[in-house]
């Protein structure tokens, strides 16, 4: 492949991440992740197994959380997409983040910014989730220097902060 | 270096050993000469202040290597050999792609000597004229376009002459084929203690068994990577995810014929680790740097998951033989025991895995008499690594398994007959080492069983296991793990490391040791600031750079805390000095004022930094020759208990509870501490029940988190952590290691909790379904048993 063929295979695809509408210059089969890291310097998504196993990639599209190397650009066309530096004034949030810090919840941190957006995702659904909804509301979240206990422990404390206030 | 002091750490109890005397003594500690200490009433080692770079990890800024580009950069991939042995005959290229847009690189490129230096220069770069595992690089190739490369890599291919391969431990020692060295042992080790061959003849029990263990996968979430830079002034940078900065630079300084000071290497934030980053980096950072000095631009190298897990490196297999002299009364009086890992292809690492492994063999027991013999052998497959614990799992589940099968041979129970034969003070481990520190290895045994509720719940699952598909059961493990280099190699490292006082007037921590997770930067900032008695904040650490920080040795085999927190206690001591000296700051000072005395200091002479050297303790004698003396500074000790529940619809295991008592000296920061455990005691399970090394033609076939499975958040019990704190004269703060330690005692403690379930011994890990179903088969069918055997039904 040249590069002007390479430069034809390539087309332009348009979203919303972080509430700015972005246009791309991107090959339509690309994964959304690396379209979010290269293109766009969204690097606080993480490339874990590049096959939908351990969630380090997770992004909400359209209030769902999904794992963003298993998503071919072209299908994020007109999609509202989330990030972790999207989420960066949101009160839950910032619950989280502050609870992960307090509890040990991060380690290496490599997997934590997708552990924090699935524990989002799982407190803006259930906001007061019991130890099984939350163990398996991570179950998509491979950690494998915590153990996820400090994790678990994290949520339950955001959780707690969400309703104090 | 103006303004720069050098301070030796002093082989005499300084301040904190001073102060752990007097605590054992039972007298009130004080604080004897430590002025400042007076200034700040809440010390900050013992508490969780929050991570130091916790803030970047929970927003998504920190940068690991993959989060950084620069200009103009290419993309890396390495072409490897794909089969196990052979002889390479030629390349070819296939048309279709335009090969003069890639940058290739062959082992012609090399300008010093083809090999990733480490403890011998066996293992090259690049293979040149011979393969020997099937993961093996042989070419490099960089391009713009990232999404190019896999196919590039593809369209290589290589026409070989093959040779026999060897894949098993077994073969390697039949010698059918040697394909390294003149015996296929790439080290062996004998420890000896008393007259073994004196034992066997008089002995009530002669209890013999073998035990094995599979390899393991580091799975650190963030795969490897590098970017290297090259510039024909001033040398090579490379910026990567690893563990030890200084075996990059000293493996690039070969690989590139370059003085040290124009060989950089910078480690960005690193996404786990687990020993998986110990070596293998070096590899990578010299195929990154070789397409930048060829190309002239900067490269990225970052593997992908299947590369990672099938190419780098993974915990040694293991095979070891316990033959064991008991008396009637359950006393152990002498064992032999051999100790064989897989190494791989090349020595790489295992050496130094294998004298860990051989000596934690004997464990927290006391033997009168003992004969080790251990070998780490070539296969023909990918060098087997660094992993968490570094061969004491290996040894240690054997072991740990092996008491259970004294006990039921003697008729005693676990617990007694490791009570029997715990180590004391004053008696010496399998390498003659006084345990000259109060350990009561009992009393942590009986707190263990208080925590577990051992016996109640013993008695009541072997009543209620007579019936049901569920069985349930209840297990132990002992066993004790030693921070910092074995033997003398502590000395050898004679660690360096720096604190310097900025223009700011606060101190930045000068060392190699890297963040990966465990809290290294949080543990040594507390270390300083109480050092001193500053606040958390008032100290920082530099980001490991070798143009920037000395070499504090690799951040390994459990020495961070232990050994290069106590020399930064020593080097912030230093600034104090030099400042009290200089007549800048009084005797008695609080924060702001010693920060005030450090921003003058630096304002009249310039850099001011202070540095210190480790100096092995008197009380530390290694004979390497013939493997004994003091193997270990420190060792933790723990007793773990497992409750299981197999599943004989499913033949599945489930961990119920856990309980992880240790003693670990004093626990400098409680959340990281525990965060430590717990993360071990998970990949203790997987170890024992999940993570199986699928081989093929020496190759991981598994090489996938889809088909290679590690603990989700579902499947991990409480586990639930209990420190003793006796503290440790030659620690920071009376700290031990304490980061691999958990890695040793969670599988043995499973399989004694399955046996005691199922009344069925295992010896092999990991077990998984299929391996209990067959081996719960194999009983069921009264012809495959043995006649003694058969009449006992």
């Amino acid at each position: 492949m040249n590069a002007s063929s390479e430069q034809r295979a390539k087309c332009e695809i348009s979203f919303t991440v972080n509430e700015e509408s972005e246009t791309v210059h991107a090959y339509p089969m690309e994964r959304l992740l690396d379209v979010l890291r290269h293109e766009l310097g969204l690097t606080g998504t993480k490339e874990g197994c590049g096959e939908g196993e351990c969630g380090s990639c997770s992004v909400l599209v359209d209030g769902l959380l999904v794992n963003s190397c298993l998503i071919p650009v072209l299908q994020a066309s007109g999609a509202k997409i989330v990030t972790i530096e999207g989420l960066v004034s949101d009160g839950r949030m910032q619950f989280l983040q502050q609870s992960f810090l307090d509890c040990g919840g991060a380690q290496c941190g490599i997997c934590t910014p997708g552990m924090i957006l699935a524990a989002h995702h799982l407190l803006s659904k259930k906001p007061q989730p019991n130890l099984e909804e939350i163990r398996e509301g991570l179950s998509g979240n491979l950690c494998r220097c915590t153990g996820y206990a400090q994790i678990i422990e994290s949520v339950e404390k955001a959780a707690r902060l969400g309703v104090a206030t | 270096m103006h303004g720069s002091r050098f301070f030796r750490l002093s082989r005499t109890a300084n301040f904190s050993t001073v102060c752990h005397t007097l605590m054992q003594a039972g007298k009130p500690c004080k604080r004897l000469d430590d002025s400042a200490i007076r200034m700040k009433n809440t010390p900050i080692v013992g508490t969780s202040v929050p991570r130091m770079e916790g803030r970047d990890k929970v927003t998504g800024h920190a940068r690991y290597v993959d989060d950084m580009v620069l200009p103009g950069m290419l993309y890396g991939a390495t072409v490897r050999s794909g089969i196990p042995r052979g002889k390479i005959k030629m390349f070819t290229f296939a048309p279709g792609i335009d090969w003069n847009e890639f940058v290739i690189v062959s082992p012609r490129d090399i300008p010093g000597k083809n090999c990733i230096a480490l403890i011998e220069d066996d293992q090259p770069c690049l293979a040149d004229g011979i393969v020997n595992h099937p993961e093996e690089p042989l070419l490099l190739l960089a391009h713009a376009d990232r999404h190019l490369l896999p196919k590039a890599v593809e369209a290589v291919s290589v026409e070989y002459d093959p040779l026999p391969a060897i894949f098993t431990m077994e073969e390697s020692e039949a010698q059918s084929q040697i394909i390294w060295g003149t015996d296929n042992i790439f080290k062996s080790y004998l420890i000896e203690k008393g007259d073994v061959d004196a034992v066997w003849q008089n002995a009530d029990h002669i209890v013999e068994a073998e035990y094995t263990t599979g390899a393991q996968e580091q799975l650190y979430i963030e795969n490897n990577g590098m970017i290297a830079a090259f510039d024909p002034q001033q040398g090579l940078t490379v910026w990567g995810s690893l563990q030890c900065p200084y075996y990059v630079h000293k493996a690039l300084m070969k690989l590139f014929a370059l003085p040290a000071d124009r060989v950089r290497v910078v480690q960005m934030e690193t996404g786990g680790a687990f020993g998986g980053k110990e070596e293998y980096p070096s590899m990578i950072a010299a195929h990154a740097a070789l397409l930048a000095m060829k190309s002239g631009k900067p490269v990225k190298i970052i593997y992908d998951r299947m590369e990672d897990m099938t190419a780098t490196t993974k915990r040694h297999p293991s095979r070891t033989r316990h033959r064991t002299a008991v008396s009637k009364d359950g006393r152990i009086l002498a064992g032999e025991i051999d100790f064989t890992i897989d190494g791989g292809a090349y020595k790489t690492l295992s050496p130094v895995v294998l004298s860990r492994g051989a000596i934690h063999a004997g464990g927290s027991y006391y033997w009168p008499s003992i004969r080790i013999r251990a070998k780490a052998i070539a296969t023909n497959t990918p060098p087997h690594g660094a992993f968490r614990g570094f061969g004491a799992p290996q040894s240690l589940f054997a072991l740990e398994r092996h008491m259970d099968r004294i006990a039921q041979v003697v008729g005693l129970s676990p617990v007694e007959v490791r009570r029997r034969n715990f180590l004391k003070p004053g008696q010496t481990t399998t390498t003659g080492q006084t345990v000259n520190e109060a350990i009561d290895l009992g009393k942590l045994l009986d707190r263990a069983l208080e925590l577990s509720d051992y016996h109640a719940k013993k008695e009541k699952f072997a009543k209620e296991n007579q019936q049901g598909s569920h069985k349930k059961g209840m297990g132990i493990a002992a066993f004790l793990h030693g921070a910092g280099f074995t033997g003398s190699g502590e000395r050898f490292l004679g660690s360096v490391v720096g604190v310097e006082a900025c223009a700011d007037g606060s101190l930045r921590i000068l060392v190699s040791s890297t963040e990966f997770g465990q809290g290294t930067n949080t543990v040594l900032c507390q270390i300083a600031a109480d050092a001193l008695g500053l606040r958390y904040e008032d100290v920082g650490i530099a980001q490991p750079d070798t143009h920037e920080v000395p070499n504090s040795g690799p951040t390994v085999a459990s020495r961070t805390v232990m050994v290069v927190g106590k020399l930064v206690q020593s080097a912030a001591l230093g600034i104090r000095k030099t400042l009290t000296a200089s007549g800048m700051l009084e005797e008695s000072y609080s924060p702001e004022e010693f920060r005030a005395a450090c921003r003058a200091y630096v304002a009249e002479h310039g850099k001011f930094r202070t540095f210190a050297q480790y100096e092995q303790p008197e009380d530390i004698v290694w004979d390497e020759e013939k493997y004994r003396g003091s193997a270990y500074a420190a060792f933790a000790w723990a007793v773990y208990v497992a409750e299981v529940t197999v599943d004989l619809t499913t033949y599945n295991v489930t961990v119920d509870d856990f309980v992880a008592l240790q003693e670990i000296g004093k626990v400098l920061h409680p959340v990281l501490a525990k965060g430590q455990i717990i993360g071990g005691v998970a990949q203790g399970i997987g170890f024992a029940l999940y993570e199986k090394v699928i081989w093929g033609q020496g190759r991981m076939q598994n090489g996938q988190m889809t088909n290679y499975i590690m603990p989700t958040s579902a499947d991990l019990p409480p586990i639930r952590v209990y420190f003793e704190e006796l503290g440790n004269v030659h620690g920071a703060f009376g700290a031990k290691g304490i980061g691999e330690l958990p890695m040793d005692g969670p599988a043995p403690a499973i399989v004694n909790a399955i046996e005691n379930a199922l009344n069925v011994p295992f010896h092999s890990i990991p077990l998984l379904p299929e391996d209990i179903f067959a081996a719960l088969s194999e009983r069921a069918a009264p012809e495959a048993l043995a006649p003694s055997a058969r009449g006992d039904r």
